[in-house]
This record gives C-alpha cells, structure tokens and sequence, in this order.
C-alpha cells in the first residue's frame, strides 16, 4: 500500500430546485418543482501516493470542496469508488476518520466559547490518544506554531491567524497518516501564512504526512507542493507537476526596456532580429516590452541587438507568474 | 467510552460557560411553578380532590414535573438543526464518533448539570415556600430515579428525530417549535393527564408522550397504585426501544441525503 488516496471514476450529482419565474410560477411550485441534476464533480481519476503533498485547486464552484468531503467521508459518492488508507471513507466512516486530519479554513473545529485546552482534550479522548503520544507530539507542535500562550483562552477571543494555527494544532492531535487542508491560510496575513507553510512542510518531512490541499493562494502550492490537480468544472484538467506547468505555459518571456533617448516604436520593431518578437509601449511606466518565445538565447540575442542601437536606462527579464498561468488556464478551460 | 464522558465534561464547561442562561432559567421555572400553584389553588378552591388528586398531590405534582423537565429537557433538536443549517455537521462527521450518540451525551450533560444544579436546590426552595409532599419511602425515590432517566431518554430521542428531519427540510424551525408546544401538552406537564376527557386518554395511551412527564410526576406523587408503577415504567420502556427503530432508519437515510451547505 504506497498509495494514500485512490479515486476511481468518482462522481457527485446534486438534485438542485429550479423556481419558475413569476407568481403564476411560485404557485405552481407550491405543488410541484421542477428539479435540475446537477454533477457537481464529474468522474475524476487520481491517486495520490503517501508522504506527497498536492495541491488541488480550481476556481470557485469547481468542485474542489466537494471533492474533499467525499475524500474525508462526510458524503456520499453518486457513483466510483474511492479507497483512502485502504478504507472506504463513507461505509467505514467511525473507523476510517481515526487516520485522518481536516481542517477547513472556514470552519472551526474548536469550541467557540471553551479555553482552546479544552478542545484538545476532548479531541484527545476523541482519538484515544494516550498521554505519552499526546505530551510527545503535542508539545513540539504547540511550541512550532507557537500556541502555547493561546491554549486557556476561549476560542472567540483569538484573532483569526491565532486561531488557525490552533485548528491546524487540534487537526493533529492524533498524529493522523493523512491531512486534509481546505484553504488553510484563507485570509491570513503573510507571516501567519510563511509559519503555517513552514510547518506543513516539517510533518511532512518528520512523519511523512500525506497532505492534500485546496487553496486559491498560489503562494501555498509553491512553497508546498511539487504536484498540482486542476479542477474546472468537476473535470481534472490538469494532473501533474508543477515545474512542468510553468514550462508548458510560461513559453512567453517579457523583457522590459527603458531608454535614455526617445524611441520610438517601428524603429524597435524594425531591429534586426533572427525571430519575432512582439513590441508593446507601456504607457503607465514609459517602457518598451518585448514579448517572445523563451527559446534558446533569444534573449540575450534580443539584448544585444537592442544594446547595440540605443542607450539604454534599464532592463527587466519577467517571468510569467504562476497567477498568471493559472489565470490564463482558468479563461482557456482546458491544459 | 472514555470519549462520552469527555463530552458531558465539555457540556459542563459550556453550560458554566453561559452563566446568564442559567439565572434566567431558575427565574423563568421558578415563575411557572409559581404560577401554576396559584392557578391550581383557584380551581380546587375548598374542593378536598379531584380526578383522584388533593389539592396537595397536585401543588407537588407540579414542583415535580417542573423540576423533571429541567433534567429531560434539552435544546439538541435544535442544535442538529443549527448545525446543519450552517454546515457546521461537517466537522462532526469528521470526527470517530457516532453523531447522534455524542448528541445524546451532550443533552445527558445538560441534563445532569441541571439535575444537581437546578433542580434539587430549586426543589428545596419550593418545598419551603409552597405546601408539597415529598414520598416518605425510598423506594418510591429510587422508582422515580428510573422513570425520570426513561423519560429523558424518551425526550432525548423525540428530539433528535426531530433534529434530522433538518435533513431532508433544510429548515425546520417550526416543526421544533410545535414539537415542543406537544410535549409540554400532552406528556402531562401542564395538565395531568387523569385530567383530560376519557377519549383522548386512550388516544395519548397510544402515544410515547405521557412517558416524557406524567409517569414520573405520578410516581413521586403517589399517585399510581403499586400494579400501575410496573405498568407505566413497561411503558416508558417499549417506548424507548419503539423508538429507536425510527430514528436509525431515518439516520441511514439522512447520511446519505447529506448537503453540507455554505460550501
């Protein structure tokens, strides 16, 4: 068993209510309604192997969430099959959660108006986690996301960066094989972000902690993740790493240049160049870009040619960002 | 089992937690038994019994049932129904526990908490303001220790019967509430039921309700001949096992309706 996750043809339909329109409508739909199946996730296929961590991501709606909760057992698949730790979430659910760990970034799993200790211990008990593991690996968390001043105040007391450290800290109580993070860091700032990430990448590295994440934070994947699951419309559109990603959609390479003298635009587009390259002014910054393919020393073709007929103040080489790719993927539907 | 009892510990701290609840709740019960000895003390006027009670057996049928009620009732329907209506079930789920068992336990904290903090001071206050006759015999104390556990079984399994229906209706806010105006009705806590017309005694015969307030009530009362007791705990009894054939159907069914809203 090296797999952590195994999906087979999985598929949620949703039975959603569609009202008619008008008051002739809203009366006939006191009688009968008119009802829509909707998937939600559409017969996807993955596994994921123990001690990898991938992020899943998707726009709003892609299903991502509801991938998660069929993952975790809290609902039931329409059709496929899933086995998770060698067990079907849903059928063995009591047995089965016992080996994993959740956090939703939206939801808290902490007693609201309970000292946050409190909601260990129960959780604790919950687990059946004896005091030797608890005090073991508990004590080296808390002191890693540096919760232990937090732990005798009520949950409703905590700022939202303290208290997501101490829903990650209750997430791993019992130590669990598995994590499951859905948006993590949402609305975090950046430190409480850098920590939570740094830590991720610790229990993976430590206890080989399988981690499967969702984030709209493309920050999180880079830092976390070497393998990248894209969703679009209960679809898998993209399965696979997320350094080949970058170099399948990151062929353009913008170079920006600032000059001394004016120039003006045909003279560039008149330079002698091997290849094409596309130039663009931008006015907000009164520079000059060239767009092109990144292909073999084009760049440092193009620079030398640009050099060698004006004088220039300064030279940037930008490199498509990962937003950007994501965005462009997202317009586009397909990889 | 270790983890049943940490949630009724954690139900303790949530109800300490929430010390306003717990004032305004020994004033509103202390009003309603108020209330209700006044009420009962004009309608027996100089009439030494009626339907078989004094006018004694009634001022401490309604102490009682009042302060059985603090112990069997609880809100969890509503919780259930709050905890879907937000999503919040999700994080239930994850967890390795039997949802509605650890629901029960929450309502078995409560009730406990209430049991020793509530009821019995709130007890002795009332039998030293108002005339009430406490049963001499232990026996009679230890009978109604059972039946007061049957009925909070009863009660708890009502609610979460109807806290899932919140699965299937999304929002159930007033089925809650009529089940709660029934309860109060027909389990005999504002009127005896030896009270209402012949007819529909041998409707709530047939119904779980009577289990709920009636039969402990009577039983601290004195008001059952012996042969009656064994009858009416064998009662509660069906009930509670009657019930729980619903409620597990209804559960399976529930899981996999399941929709966590909110995303």
């Amino acid at each position: 068993m090296s797999d952590a996750i195994q999906v087979k043809q999985l598929r949620k339909e949703f039975k959603s209510v569609s009202s008619r329109s008008g008051l002739k409508g809203a009366f006939r739909d006191l009688l009968t309604r008119n009802y829509k199946i909707v998937p939600a996730v559409n017969d996807i296929n993955f596994t994921v192997k123990k001690g990898e961590m991938v992020a899943y991501i998707g726009e709003n709606g892609a299903g991502k969430s509801t991938t998660i909760k069929m993952l975790t057992g809290i609902l039931e698949p329409t059709a496929g099959e899933i086995t998770v730790n060698g067990m079907n979430p849903h059928k063995e659910r009591e047995k089965f959660t016992q080996t994993i760990g959740v956090v939703f970034g939206q939801r808290s799993q902490l007693w609201w108006d309970i000292a946050v200790q409190e909601s260990f211990r129960l959780l604790k008990k919950v687990y059946k986690v004896s005091d030797e593991q608890y005090n073991d690996h508990m004590e080296h968390v808390i002191k890693t996301l540096d919760i232990g001043p937090l732990l005798d105040k009520p949950v409703r007391k905590l700022s939202l960066g303290q208290r997501m450290r101490c829903e990650l800290a209750a997430a791993l109580i019992h130590n669990p094989p598995l994590l499951f993070l859905d948006e993590p860091t949402i609305g975090l700032d950046v430190l409480v972000k850098m920590k939570i990430r740094e830590f991720l990448k610790e229990i993976n590295k430590k206890y080989n902690t399988t981690i499967l994440l969702t984030t709209h934070d493309l920050g999180d994947i880079e830092a976390l993740c070497e393998r990248v699951i894209m969703l679009d419309e209960g679809q898998i559109i993209y399965d696979g790493e997320l350094q080949s990603l970058k170099d399948n959609w990151a062929e353009e390479k913008q170079v920006h240049f600032q000059f001394i003298e004016p120039v003006e635009l045909h003279e560039l587009q008149s330079l002698p160049l091997p290849f094409t390259a596309n130039w663009v002014y931008d006015e907000k910054h009164q520079t000059y870009m060239a767009m092109m393919k990144e292909e073999s020393d084009h760049i440092s073709q193009l620079v030398s040619a640009v050099v060698s007929h004006f004088k220039i103040k300064d030279v940037k080489i930008h490199e498509t960002s990962i937003e950007e790719i994501v965005r462009n993927i997202y317009e586009e539907g397909t990889v | 089992m270790g983890k049943y009892l940490a949630m009724i510990r954690m139900r303790f701290l949530m109800m300490l937690a929430y010390r306003t609840d717990y004032y305004t709740g020994i004033l509103i019960y202390s009003i309603n038994i108020g209330a209700y000895y006044f009420l009962w003390n004009a309608i027996y006027g100089d009439k030494s019994s009626i339907e078989g009670l004094s006018s004694m057996q009634m001022t401490t049928y309604v102490a009682v049932a009042w302060m059985a009620r603090a112990f069997y009732f609880n809100n969890i329907d509503r919780e259930i129904a709050n905890e879907i209506k937000d999503g919040k079930v999700a994080i239930e789920m994850i967890r390795p526990y039997n949802y509605l068992g650890m629901k029960t336990m929450q309502g078995l904290g409560e009730g406990i908490f209430r049991f020793f903090f509530f009821s019995i001071p709130g007890m002795l206050l009332v039998a030293f303001i108002f005339p009430i006759e406490l049963p001499h015999e232990p026996a009679t104390w230890g009978i109604f220790g059972i039946s007061l556990l049957f009925s909070f079984i009863i009660n708890t399994q009502i609610n979460l019967l109807t806290g899932i229906t919140t699965f299937f209706l999304y929002n159930n806010a007033g089925l809650i509430r009529a089940k709660r105006v029934i309860i109060d009705l027909f389990s005999g806590l504002l009127l005896p039921i030896s009270f209402y017309p012949i007819w529909a005694q041998e409707v709530m015969k047939y119904l779980p309700f009577q289990g709920i307030s009636y039969v402990p009530s009577m039983i601290f009362t004195n008001g059952y001949s012996s042969g009656d007791i064994g009858m009416a705990l064998l009662q509660q009894l069906i009930w509670v096992i009657i019930l729980i054939i619903p409620i597990q159907l209804l559960w399976i069914v529930a899981k996999k309706q399941l929709i966590i809203q909110g995303g």
